[in-house]
């Protein structure tokens, strides 16, 4: 047996323990000082102020804001990201639910399904964006050969202006839906049997019972869900930056991409972190209802 | 085999007209799940190997008539490609150590050690989940750039470390942790180090398992961020670099690029897929 060390006095043994409990603290919460908590009041500093790195910062009141509201790309831009969010609700949301709802009927090759649709997720997102600006080529492209070898009418794909957006949401929902699939599949494997053994019982078809079983047994993952893909497909950047450029004529142009824009083409930090607190605003308002709803949850559970 | 109910019933799937429609809706779904996301991966692996005549050929042809390699030796010299895939490998391993290290002995102190200020420092962190990362990368490039940090593999690492879903869930699961098990280390002279090595680490394997592939695969697949800190050539990741020169390369050449490109982590995906699909499975109903 080893004899307890003499104790210092409580207060000094306290200091020394605090200490302790710091050094350990300190190098995380350091980086999320510079690289989190100071931005974030950093963005709204230079949101008044003209900025130029190297330069003394002069306030300039809310001059940066009457700027870019004046911008004409920035209709454009808030336009088409709302419009991609949108697509990607509808689009990016229905097929993978109604795919998850298959899936989960399947009792062969459950592994396999769970794999594949995972795969796109794993590709680099430049790699797919990259990919699929190859089959959206008007010449050579897999897209406009399908439709051909279907005798289906071509299409412009991301060259047209009113295709291009929608083409990208298809890139997108190819690339992220695997995510969702499997989030969406293990909620519907909680779903208790008996509900739907009840409703059969009582004579409801298979549509009523996804209506009135399975969609409101589910409905907490799937507002969740829907919370998660609309904070995502508002900060969409890579696939309008690779596959468009923003183009043609300002159809993909996104808020991100005008953000990056602003402060890396116009040199206008200013702007970029005005229209940055503007996102901030909004993404924050849903992403404080998606902790609100995971949080209560957590508490029920 | 388990029978647990689901929308049709087994009763119904046990009849022959219920098993038809059983195996053609399965037929289809194998059908299309190999055309929707199997075949663009055949595509891009498959368009690699073909000659630049062949590619650019309309009608496609679906099997390459020959098998060239040399748009893969082409894409690993002209691109460069062992630069840059060093450069993501520097720049993904460098961040996934430092939130080891740095989350892990932060999420202990929080969780074990009872710092002052604690819960105002757990809160500042949380509240960093509510505001989405991409907002602030114009503010946080400012600050890097203050700090001399561009060009620097650091300018990864470090931003890294501010991961508050991350460090959140190290928290929770030290907190599972009881505490007369770490105050019976510390009576036999244990110092705070050596509990959090020899007890807390060994019990948290499936934790930082979890940490460690977010970690990996976040620093591999972003574009944003390191497109903007890294202005280098020779700095670049596999990412920006692959984009950078896409518009003056042959095509084969970049698909080949693009296919090595995926290789580690689709890989890694392989290797760890029961982890990963299970991990994305539990982490969406417990939040």
């Amino acid at each position: 047996m080893r004899t307890p060390p003499p104790r210092p006095h409580p207060w000094r043994r306290r200091l020394a323990d605090q200490g302790r409990a710091y050094a350990f603290l300190l190098g995380g919460v350091l980086c999320f000082a510079l690289f989190s908590w100071y931005p974030a009041i950093r963005a709204v500093v230079i949101a008044f102020q003209k900025y130029t790195p190297g330069a003394e910062a002069e306030w300039v009141g809310t001059a940066n804001f009457t700027r870019i509201l004046h911008d004409p790309e920035f209709a454009d831009a808030w336009r088409n990201t709302l419009t991609f969010t949108v697509l990607a609700l509808l689009i990016g949301f229905a097929v993978p639910f109604v795919l998850a709802l298959v899936l989960n009927e399947l009792r062969h090759a459950k592994a396999f399904f769970r794999v594949v649709v995972y795969l796109p997720v794993m590709i680099p997102p430049v790699v797919s964006a990259l990919l699929w600006k190859w089959f959206y080529d008007p010449g050579a492209g897999l897209a406009n050969e399908a439709l051909r070898f279907l005798h289906l009418p071509t299409s412009n794909w991301s060259n047209g202006a009113d295709t291009a957006l929608v083409s990208l949401v298809l890139v997108a929902t190819w690339a992220n839906m695997g995510g969702t699939v499997l989030i969406y599949l293990a909620a519907l494997q909680s779903v208790p049997g008996e509900l739907y053994e009840a409703a059969e019982l009582d004579g409801a078809s298979l549509l009523q019972r996804v209506r009135h079983v399975t969609v409101p047994a589910t409905r907490f993952v799937i507002l969740m869900l829907m919370l998660l893909q609309i904070i995502a497909t508002m900060q969409v950047f890579t696939e309008p930056f690779v596959i468009t450029g923003g183009g043609p004529e300002n159809a993909t142009v996104t808020v991100l991409y005008l953000i990056y824009k602003y402060a890396f083409l116009y040199n206008d930090f200013g702007g970029a972190c005005a229209l940055s607190v503007m996102l901030l605003l909004l993404l924050g308002a849903f992403s404080a209802a998606y902790l609100r709803l995971t949080r209560s949850d957590g508490e029920d559970a | 085999m388990s029978a647990t109910r689901t929308l049709v019933s087994p009763a119904v799937l046990a009849r022959p007209r219920g098993k038809a429609v059983y195996w053609a809706v399965f037929t289809g779904v194998v059908l299309l799940f190999a055309l929707a996301f199997l075949f663009p991966v055949y595509w891009m692996v498959t368009g690699a190997m073909k000659s630049p005549d062949e590619v650019a050929r309309t009608p496609p042809t679906v099997v390459p008539e020959r098998w060239h390699t040399s748009g893969f030796t082409d894409a690993w010299e002209l691109m460069r490609l062992p630069v840059h895939l060093g450069n993501t490998v520097v720049q993904a391993a460098g961040a996934w150590l430092c939130q080891l290290v740095l989350c892990t002995a932060a999420a202990y102190a929080l969780s074990k050690l009872r710092p002052a200020f604690g819960k105002v420092i757990l809160g500042g962190i949380l509240a960093t989940l509510m505001v989405p990362a991409q907002a602030l990368v114009v503010p946080k490039y400012l600050t890097v750039a203050d700090l001399g940090l561009l060009n620097d593999p650091l300018a990864i690492w470090l931003p890294a470390v501010a991961n508050a879903f991350n460090l959140y869930l190290l928290k929770r699961f030290f907190d599972q942790i009881p505490r007369d098990v770490l105050e019976a280390a510390a009576i036999d002279g244990a110092g705070r180090l050596r509990v959090l090595w020899s007890i807390v680490l060994p019990l948290s394997r499936p934790v930082l398992g979890v940490v460690s592939i977010f970690a990996l695969v976040a620093v591999w697949q972003d574009f944003l961020w390191p497109l903007m800190v890294f202005s280098d050539t020779d700095r670049q990741p596999i990412s920006v670099a692959l984009v950078q020169l896409s518009q003056n390369i042959p095509l084969t050449v970049l698909v080949a690029a693009m296919v090595i490109a995926s290789i580690p982590m689709v890989a890694l995906f392989l290797v760890f897929q029961r982890h990963i699909i299970a991990g994305i499975s539990a982490g969406g109903t417990k939040g």
